[in-house]
């Protein structure tokens, strides 16, 4: 793996109150020595078409062709397509807000990414949610929901499933740091840890949750120390280290199937973009953003770790990265020719039973409720 | 057939399901060997073991987002709040997830969401709440609240078979008050029906759960003091809620008298009276009156709870007043 980068001089430089990135880690298994050279490629891949894609949909943003708003995981590709990478087909996940990668990684294409950040009819949720809010459970993804935490208690009852029904698969709920201080990241894992069900729960510590830091979200020395609390283990790994993400995700991911009970997965990382494009991150110490880019780049540090282990060459990243590019090309087209959704589909599928709501009347532009409305023969005469 | 109370019936439920469907499973707190603080799944876990009959921890919003997960991949959890008073320890989990999963996600939720209900019984503030009226408001949930013990158990089947996520309130004065004859086979009642509970020409009743039976012992009064023919109809379903009954009704006695147990402002009442405006205003004889708690947090003393909740002679009342207007 990767040698360990020195952070501490640039610590006593003032670079913020970030912790050391915790590069060199021991972790557990030979995973990651295992992947064979076309999967670390592969791996590679996903993290440039996360960035890519991104990079893609910022330029759509101010087109105003992303109708909302656009959340970027510059910094964060290593820890989401190296932690989904060890997930087998038939396990679920639920990916968090800077997780696209992950959903790239379970089979989420970027035609359906781009459609869903510019609401088209055809998007997955039919222009109903916003960007990566989407899931689909024959490629093994549950869409998230705003309320962060949520999604921790309902992975749970996921894996809860496989557990009562003797299945084979594992459930990986992705959380950030601010939603490890809500109640309901709390009552699932502490739910999952009873009930010991194949859930690994990754607390993706970028540092800031919106403006927050996270002195001001713990006083726990790391989120990883929450784990024992709920007597299951927590690893801790370098979350710009993609091998690394997979090494211990894969760990957790194998007691998980082994019936060994969930796992706390802290990934350390750095959020580079606002906690929204239109987030200037005026809270950020002068430098810490830079310092990360120049230094710390999980992209930048695996090509210089697959050019010096698997000889891969400037040709063969040039080549990736337009193959690259023109599968984006191609869904930018598909997205952009794609249609917006008809009005009245916001009524049907509220329910399975009944199918659809009525227009109100007003929106039928036929008759009005006093017209249509029968009434009594003495109506209006007023005269008892 | 013998009869057997209303919290039988719905025990009657749960079993019948648990062993018609292995994919129907009980979670909640206490539950298990105890068999719940009203005892409701009694016996439940000897029959169907602890993997189907789940002992949780004290944590309403874990254990209903457990359930809309399971819910997801095909399982059918049936969870108990040990109040309904709790459920607003979830009503995130409900009311953001649950509610909205089918819509957004196209993720079914079928689950039932079910606990001990309601006044009467000196519960005080924290174990007497009516909390219907806060989920009425939100697309993709359905609430029923039973008043007799057939409709516990059909209802109850139907719940657990629905697509989507039922809110079952279960009245705790009803709980071994009330007795049925359950019907034979596989008695089910649909979602969203209204039951004529009394039949009567002069003017109705609306209402649903403890308070039918106050409403139904005030129609005999006012039949045997005022000559009165009450008619009194049991909505047994809120969400979706049966308008046509609700008109029918209206058309037929011109006067209508709604009920409920739960505080007034913000109330079902208020959302019953609308409909009736945008449906029937041309039938009525007199305006919708509404006989409701008082808006105070349910206290606990018996003269303080007894003045805050409808009675009966509060129905005779306000029905005798409306019957002259």
């Amino acid at each position: 793996m990767d040698a360990p980068v020195d952070l501490s001089a640039s610590l006593a430089a003032g670079v913020g109150g970030r912790r050391p990135t915790p590069v060199g880690l021991p972790v557990q298994g030979n995973y990651a020595a295992r992947l064979t050279r076309a999967q670390k490629l592969e791996l590679y891949r996903w993290m440039r078409l996360t960035r890519s894609l991104e990079e893609r949909l910022v330029a759509l943003y101010r087109q105003t062709k992303v109708v909302g708003g656009l959340f970027r995981s510059l910094g964060q590709e290593a820890d989401a397509c190296g932690s989904a990478y060890a997930l087998e087909r038939r396990d679920i996940m639920s990916p968090l807000i800077r997780n696209l990668g992950s959903m790239l990684v379970k089979g989420a294409t970027p035609t359906e990414i781009l459609k869903q950040y510019m609401a088209k009819g055809d998007s997955p949720t039919r222009g109903r949610e916003l960007n990566i809010h989407f899931g689909d459970l024959d490629r093994g993804f549950v869409g998230q929901i705003s309320h962060l935490g949520d999604m921790v208690p309902v992975m749970a009852g996921v894996a809860l499933s496989f557990k009562l029904r003797g299945e084979d698969r594992v459930v990986l709920v992705y959380v950030g740091d601010g939603a490890t201080s809500t109640g309901a990241f709390h009552e699932g894992i502490n739910f999952a840890a009873v009930q010991k069900v194949p859930l690994v729960c990754i607390v993706e510590n970028n540092g800031y949750a919106y403006s927050t830091p996270t002195e001001k979200q713990t006083a726990a020395r790391a989120y990883v120390d929450k784990a024992p609390g709920y007597g299951i283990p927590g690893v801790v790994a370098d979350g710009n280290d993609v091998l690394a993400t997979y090494e211990v995700t894969r760990a957790a991911v194998d007691r998980a199937r082994a019936g060994g009970g969930p796992t706390l997965i802290e990934l350390v990382t750095y959020r580079r973009k606002g906690h929204a494009e239109h987030d200037n991150q005026s809270y950020v110490p002068d430098g810490e953003i830079e310092w990360w880019a120049a230094n710390n780049d999980p992209i930048d540090r695996y090509i210089r770790w697959l050019g010096q282990h698997e000889h891969v060459t400037a040709d063969e990243f040039a080549a990736l990265d337009a193959d690259v590019l023109a599968q984006i090309d191609r869904a930018t087209d598909e997205a952009e020719a794609s249609g917006f959704p008809e009005p009245v589909d916001c009524l049907d599928g509220i329910y399975a039973d009944p199918p659809a709501l009525a227009p109100h009347w007003y929106r039928d532009g036929v008759r009005s409720a006093v017209e249509r409305n029968e009434r009594p023969a003495s109506w209006g005469t007023h005269d008892g | 057939m013998a009869e057997i109370t209303y919290l039988e019936a719905i025990r009657e439920a749960l079993v019948e399901e648990m062993a018609r469907d292995e994919n129907v499973f009980c979670m909640g707190e206490d539950i298990g060997a105890y068999g719940g603080a009203f005892k409701v799944t009694e016996g439940l876990l000897d029959r169907f073991g602890e993997r189907r009959v789940i002992d949780t921890p004290i944590s309403e919003a874990g254990f209903v987002g457990a359930a809309a997960g399971a819910a997801h991949m095909g399982m059918r959890p049936v969870v108990e709040l040990q109040f309904i008073d709790f459920i607003s320890c979830a009503y995130d989990m409900l009311t953001n997830y649950v509610a909205t999963a089918r819509y957004r996600a196209f993720l079914p939720c079928p689950m039932v969401v079910r606990g001990p209900s309601g006044g009467y019984v000196r519960g005080g503030p924290f174990h007497s709440q009516n909390p219907e009226a806060a989920f009425l408001h939100t697309p993709g949930l359905k609430i029923v609240y039973p008043a007799t013990a057939e409709d516990a158990k059909g209802l109850m089947k139907a719940a657990i078979r629905d697509e989507d996520c039922v809110l079952f309130f279960e009245h705790k004065y009803l709980y071994r008050r009330i007795k049925g004859v359950m019907p034979g086979g596989d008695h089910v009642v649909p979602i969203g029906k209204a039951r004529t509970a009394r039949e009567g020409t002069d003017l109705s009743i609306i209402t649903y759960a403890a308070t039918v039976h106050k409403a139904l012992e005030a129609a005999e009064r006012l039949q045997a003091e005022d000559g009165l023919s009450v008619e009194v109809i049991d909505l047994r379903s809120l969400l979706p809620m049966d308008d046509d009954a609700i008109v029918a009704t209206v058309r037929k006695t011109h006067r209508v008298l709604i009920v409920h147990e739960d505080t007034r402002t913000g109330g079902i009442a208020g959302e019953i009276t609308a409909r009736i405006n945008e449906r029937c205003f041309e039938w009525l004889d007199a305006p919708v009156l509404r006989v409701t708690a008082h808006d105070v947090p349910l206290p606990y003393a018996p003269a303080l709870e007894d003045f805050v909740l409808p009675q009966v002679s509060d129905i005779v009342t306000v029905a005798r007043h409306l019957a002259r207007y």
